[in-house]
Parts: C-alpha cells; sequence; structure tokens
C-alpha cells in the first residue's frame, strides 16, 4: 500500500431526503499533488459530488464510502471535515450578515488549528491574500458575500481557500459567472494555493480556468456514473464535440 | 401559591446568578395595602406631594384591570410581592464604603471596572436603594446632576415635582399605576443647555431579594443643545418564586438636544419585567433608544417617544432573545405630534426551545405632523421549529403628507448558512452563534465597546445547547 491516497471515494452512492438517488457508485482516488476535473453535462451529480465529500446534510449516503488519508469519514460531521483538510469552493456562496470577511475568516483559522490565531501574523497574511486577488482593503471589512457581485463572491471564497490551506480543495463552478479578468485573477489564486503537498478536485461544465492549470485527470460524470477518465487532452475534445460520445457510451 | 414555579430554562447564566445571602436591612410585609404606601413613603422622608402622588396611584392601581392583550400574566400574585427591600447599605461615593458582599456583586458584574475605564458616572441600584452614586469632577463643574431619586427629590424638589411621573401618568396602565404607589430608587440626571456629556453614564440595576419587586424612577433632563449617552444595566439572580420589575423612565428631550438611551436587561427568568418607558422630544430634539432583552420570564416593553417639536427625531433598535418559558412582548411607539418629524424602528427578535417573541410597534401620526417619516423594519429569526414570532404593527395616518415604511421578515435560521460555516471548520453550535452574531450587530455597533461585548456573551449564552 505504500502510497497512502489522500481521498478515497469507493462505490459511492447518495441519494436526496426524497430518496431520488443522484449518485450511483463513484469510484475517485486522489493523490497528493494532484489536480482531478470533474465534467459532465448539468444534472449529471457533479455538485452532489462535491458536497457529498463535503458532508451536506442534504445528500444522503445510501452507499460506498469516503476516506481521508485512510480515515473513513463517511459519517464524520461537516466541520469535522473541515478540520481534516476538506475544503470546498461554493458555487453560490451563502450571505452572512453582520459578520465581516476579515471576523469570519480569523474564526474559521481558529476552529481549524484549536488555537487563537496571531493578530499580526493574520492581518499580514490577509493583506497580502487580498492583494493577490487584486482586492481592495475594505473588502475584508465587508459583511461575508452580502451584497457582493458574482465576481466578488467567487474571489471570497479564494480568500478563505487561501487563508485556510487545506489539504484538498474542492472547488464547485468557480468560475462560471466570472468575465474574463477574473478568472485570470481566481486563476491566479489557485496557482498560489496548489503544491506538492495538496489537490484540487474541479467541478466545471466550462473549460476558461483550466488552461492555465495543471490538470492531471479529468472524469467524465454522467448519471451520477464516471463514463469516462482520461488526461487533460479530454478537456479540448470535450470543448469541441460536447459530452455526446461519453453520454451515448453509458446506453439506458 | 407558596412557590410559584415558573418553566424554566436550565442555562448556567454563570455570574449573573450569583445570590448574595446577606440579610436585608428592612423590608415591607409581602402585598400592597395602603399602609404599605405609607410606610415606604415614610421610610424615604420624602415631601407630602410625592406621598399624595403615591395615594392617587394606589387607588388607581386598585381600580385598573390587568392587561387583557399579550402574554398571560396570570402567575403573578401580588399578594406574594415584596414591594420594598432595604439593603443593608447607605448610599456612598466610595465602592469601598459598600458591605463585601454588596460590593463583589457589582465587581462581578465589572461595574467599577467599567466606570473607571469608559463612563462619566455611574449609579448602582441593590434591591430598593440606590447604594452607590459618582461622577466625574468634570462633569459636575459642567452643571452636570447625576444622582439617586430621594437625594434629587430634596435638592431639586421643584424641577422633580415639574416632571415626575408627567410623561407617565398613573392612570394610563396597571403597572405604571403600581409603580407611582410603590416606586424608590433611581436616577436623575439633569444636563444644562450645551453641555455635550462625552463618556456615557451608567445606572445598574441588581435585584437580589427573592419574591421582591424593584421599581427605580428613572427621570432625565438634557436642556437645549445638549448631548448624552444614558446606559441602564439591569440583572438579578435567579430564584424560583416570581420577581417583578415595574419601573419608569421619563426622558424629556429640550430643543436641539440628542439623548441616548441604552438598556442591556438581563433579569432571570423568573422575572416579569413590566418596564414603562417614554421620551419627549423638543423641536430638532434627538431621541435614541437602544435595547436588549435578554432575561425574565416576560417582558412587556416598548420604550415611547412623542415628538412634540418640529424637527424631531426619533430612533429604536432593539434586540431579543427568547429561550425556553420566555414570553418576550417588545417593540415601540411614536407619536408624530408635529410637522418634519421623523422616526425609525428595527428590531431584531431571536426565539429558541420554545421561546416566544412578538414585535409590536405603534405610529401614530397626527393631523398637524405634515411631511413626517417614519420606517419600521422587523426581523425574526427562529432557531427551531418549536419557537414562535409574532410582528404586530400599529398605524395610525392622520394626514396625508407622510412618508411611511413598513417591512417584516420572520425566518427561520438557514441551514444552508450553517452547513456553509461548518465546512470552514466551525461546529454547528459555532456556526449558529455567529449567524446570530451577525443578525444583532446593528445593535451591537451601536453600543460602547464593553456593552457590545457583554452582548455579544448574553447572546453566547443563551446559545449553549441550543443544539438537539
Amino acid at each position: 500500500m505504500g502510497k497512502q491516497s489522500l481521498l478515497r471515494v469507493s462505490g459511492l452512492h447518495a441519494a436526496l431526503e426524497t430518496g431520488e438517488e443522484i449518485l450511483r457508485g463513484v469510484d475517485l482516488t486522489i493523490q497528493k499533488g494532484e489536480v482531478h476535473v470533474i465534467m459532465g453535462p448539468n444534472g449529471s451529480g457533479k455538485s452532489t459530488l462535491a458536497n457529498t465529500i463535503m458532508g451536506s446534510p442534504v445528500y444522503h449516503v445510501t452507499g460506498g464510502r469516503i476516506q481521508l488519508d485512510g480515515e473513513d469519514i463517511t459519517e464524520a460531521a461537516v466541520d469535522a471535515r473541515a478540520k481534516k483538510g476538506i475544503f470546498m469552493a461554493f458555487q453560490a456562496p451563502e450571505e452572512i450578515d453582520g459578520i465581516t470577511v476579515s471576523d469570519f475568516l480569523k474564526t474559521a483559522k481558529a476552529a481549524r488549528q484549536d488555537k487563537p490565531v496571531k493578530f499580526f501574523e493574520f492581518n499580514d497574511q490577509l493583506q497580502n491574500t487580498l492583494d493577490t486577488l487584486q482586492l481592495d482593503a475594505a473588502y475584508a471589512q465587508r459583511y461575508l458575500n452580502v451584497g457582493f457581485s458574482g465576481g466578488e463572491k467567487k474571489k471570497s471564497e479564494i480568500l478563505q481557500l487561501l487563508t485556510l490551506n487545506p489539504k484538498l480543495a474542492i472547488l464547485d463552478e468557480t468560475d462560471s459567472g466570472l468575465d474574463v479578468d477574473a478568472v485570470r485573477v481566481v486563476t491566479d489564486g489557485i496557482l498560489r494555493y496548489k503544491n506538492r503537498d495538496n489537490a484540487l478536485l474541479i467541478i466545471s461544465h466550462s473549460t476558461r480556468l483550466l488552461d492555465e492549470l495543471p490538470v492531471d485527470y479529468v472524469h467524465i460524470l454522467s448519471h451520477g456514473r464516471f463514463v469516462h477518465t482520461g488526461d487533460r487532452g479530454l478537456i479540448d475534445e470535450i470543448s469541441k464535440n460536447g459530452f455526446a460520445r461519453f453520454v451515448r457510451a453509458e446506453a439506458r | 401559591m407558596e412557590r410559584q414555579k415558573t418553566q424554566l430554562d436550565e442555562v448556567d447564566r454563570g455570574l449573573y446568578d450569583i445570590r448574595d445571602t446577606a440579610a436585608p436591612d428592612y423590608q415591607v410585609a409581602p402585598g400592597l395595602t395602603e399602609d404599605i404606601v405609607r410606610e415606604i413613603s415614610a421610610g424615604q422622608n420624602e415631601p407630602d406631594w410625592m406621598l399624595q402622588l403615591r395615594l392617587k396611584s394606589f387607588e388607581i392601581f386598585k381600580k385598573l384591570e390587568m392587561p387583557t392583550w399579550g402574554p398571560s400574566l396570570h402567575e403573578l400574585d401580588m399578594d406574594q410581592i415584596v414591594t420594598y427591600v432595604r439593603p443593608k447599605a447607605a448610599m456612598t461615593d466610595n465602592w469601598k464604603d459598600l458591605p463585601d458582599d454588596i460590593r463583589s456583586t457589582f465587581d462581578r458584574l465589572g461595574i467599577p471596572k467599567a466606570e473607571q475605564e469608559a463612563l462619566a458616572g455611574v449609579g448602582a441600584q441593590y434591591d430598593s436603594e440606590v447604594v452607590y452614586h459618582n461622577m466625574k469632577e468634570q462633569m459636575k463643574a459642567q452643571g452636570v446632576v447625576y444622582t439617586d431619586m430621594q437625594t434629587a427629590l430634596r435638592e431639586y424638589g421643584d424641577l422633580v415635582k415639574a416632571h415626575f411621573m408627567k410623561l407617565l401618568p398613573p392612570g394610563d396602565h396597571k403597572f405604571m399605576a403600581l409603580h407611582g404607589a410603590v416606586w424608590s430608587g433611581g436616577s436623575f440626571v439633569y444636563v444644562p443647555a450645551g453641555v455635550q456629556v462625552e463618556l456615557p453614564l451608567q445606572s445598574y440595576f441588581r435585584l437580589n431579594a427573592p419574591g421582591a419587586g424593584q421599581f427605580e424612577h428613572t427621570l432625565i433632563i438634557c436642556e437645549k443643545g445638549s448631548k448624552l449617552h444614558f446606559i441602564e444595566g439591569c440583572s438579578a439572580p435567579r430564584y424560583n418564586v416570581l420577581n417583578l420589575h415595574a419601573g419608569g423612565v421619563e426622558l424629556y428631550v429640550r430643543e436641539g438636544a440628542t439623548l441616548r438611551y441604552s438598556t442591556i436587561e438581563n433579569w432571570s427568568k423568573n422575572m416579569l419585567n413590566l418596564n414603562s418607558k417614554r421620551a419627549l422630544v423638543e423641536k430638532d430634539g434627538a431621541i435614541e433608544w437602544i435595547s436588549g432583552t435578554f432575561g425574565s420570564h416576560i417582558t412587556m416593553l416598548y420604550p415611547s417617544s412623542i415628538l412634540k417639536g418640529e424637527g424631531a427625531r426619533s430612533e429604536y433598535i432593539g434586540v431579543s432573545f427568547a429561550s425556553a418559558g420566555q414570553f418576550l412582548d417588545t417593540g415601540a411607539k411614536v407619536v408624530h405630534a408635529a410637522p418634519n418629524t421623523s422616526s425609525t424602528m428595527s428590531s431584531k427578535s431571536i426565539s429558541k426551545l420554545g421561546g416566544n417573541t412578538t414585535t409590536r410597534t405603534s405610529v401614530t401620526v397626527l393631523p398637524e405632523a405634515k411631511n413626517s417619516k417614519s420606517s419600521v423594519i422587523c426581523e425574526a429569526l427562529m432557531m427551531d421549529s418549536d419557537s414562535r414570532s409574532d410582528t404586530i404593527p400599529g398605524m395610525d395616518i392622520r394626514n396625508d403628507e407622510v412618508d411611511i415604511g413598513h417591512e417584516a421578515k420572520i425566518g427561520r435560521i438557514s441551514e444552508a448558512s450553517i452547513y456553509y460555516l461548518m465546512s470552514r471548520g466551525l461546529s454547528e453550535e459555532e456556526a449558529k452563534a455567529m449567524i446570530v452574531r451577525g443578525f444583532v450587530e446593528p445593535v451591537t455597533k451601536e453600543l460602547p465597546l464593553e456593552y457590545a461585548v457583554e452582548m455579544n456573551r448574553l447572546v453566547g449564552l443563551e446559545l449553549e445547547g441550543t443544539i438537539g
């Protein structure tokens, strides 16, 4: 077994409260240093997979398991997963009124490391990260995501990613709704996060974000299952021809 | 009805719940009779007009019915309430003079520390009497008066007589009449024209005796162009008999003056808090009510502003937090009685574990109040499906040239928001606390730092044990 996988998802089934099954047997192994991309048509279960790995109470695991660093986290609470090193950049981040970005980040960082943050160190790091994302210092004093534009919300997620520095970052449609300049800034942020000891799982149905990133594997999800896995060459093929070939391959 | 039990939440309220064991110096018998009213008056060594006001109020009290709206007050048995309890301590301006147990109570509550760091003056009441009153020399030199009501009656008798219970006539409701009959303690503040009191004054009311009532009277006069921030804090340890609080607050805001009146109420959950507060605001004056209601079994509290002069303003920001066994019926009233007056009311209420919050607002615009503006926003957050929130807006608009807005939002705490915060490593409890802290932020940001911290700590205390 020499090498311990960072994330190992095996035979994962997940359903809504209503019983409707969305994931129907997903297998996925991610090693440290890797970048995985999940593509697929709308409704194929991409966001469900991301949220099930994060532990969303909306989805119920009905089969299979999820392991992080060899530890079974299938039943773990959301905050326990976060503390073990999983992070998800949300497609539609929640607005939390009355709590500033800065206050929130400080609280989250303290919660993850189970000790208070050092004030000056935190502020320096925050300022630095704001600069990377071309965000004004005043941004950190605004209420979390409240009244943010689409682009500002996505940058908020990347700001959190860089501040919390998790082992595994799941990016759920982080590029949707961004203009060209914002994609550039977000990509820079992701590149700054990326190193040999962590990993990225990127959910996308467009390809703009992926051009600059070192993608190792591309998985195609259809009807709750991976129907094809390849290298980054797949991205170009899909942007030319769409998903038809793969979706057809999974005849029902 | 020996030991009337109320349903209580078993939250550990820490320092607020520490009781003193010291026996009072003296107390009247439980219940309310004319003899008791006369006994209280005689003990105060007060002028005859005050005795007559007490007796008249008592007659009115006997005639008036209990309120027939709002929370049920059937648990209140006036025969069990001790209306006057004198602590074993004479009033002083030096904390060291107080008996150890009383001093340590206020020490624990952080009052002497706040006095040194952030306040221009402090009054501290223990049961029925003020035991400490002091103000910085600089304020005295500017002619500011801040003292207990009994001293004010002696030293500023005419001023007190001209204003006392003029805004709170005993005939208005049963508990105002009760207050008129048995009031004791409280603070008197006089700010001369043009004087800006930069640091807040604070009066703290502590009720220690079980089964007792507290009926303090606060009278503030802000003369033309003056400015004051007055903070009122209150707490009591918890007993399994009902305690009663029926204080009275009368605020006179003269031309161009600004008065901010902040309250952080943290009565124990065996308290009936039936308090009356009114402000009369003259031309271009402003009253700002900041109100945090956390404790008590039942609260009925609606600070009222009468905008008497042209251009007068009223602002009300309130937060209430009701848990198991609590029914907090709060809100505000405004009467626009002159042109170009404006009022805003912003209320935030939180309920959990079956707690009940009601927000009642009333806006009256008289025919002469042309070109007036009023905006009412009520927001309620329910932590679970057992809890309850109601908003009851009342409007009586008697002219056409007004700009009136009302908005109400009632909702359950968002599961999606809790999930979002937990995905960053916050526990479920921390996530809920953060959402609530953000929800009440419009109130906490209006308070001086020390009080904002206390408010957040109270929110934290209330939230403990919310999971389940």
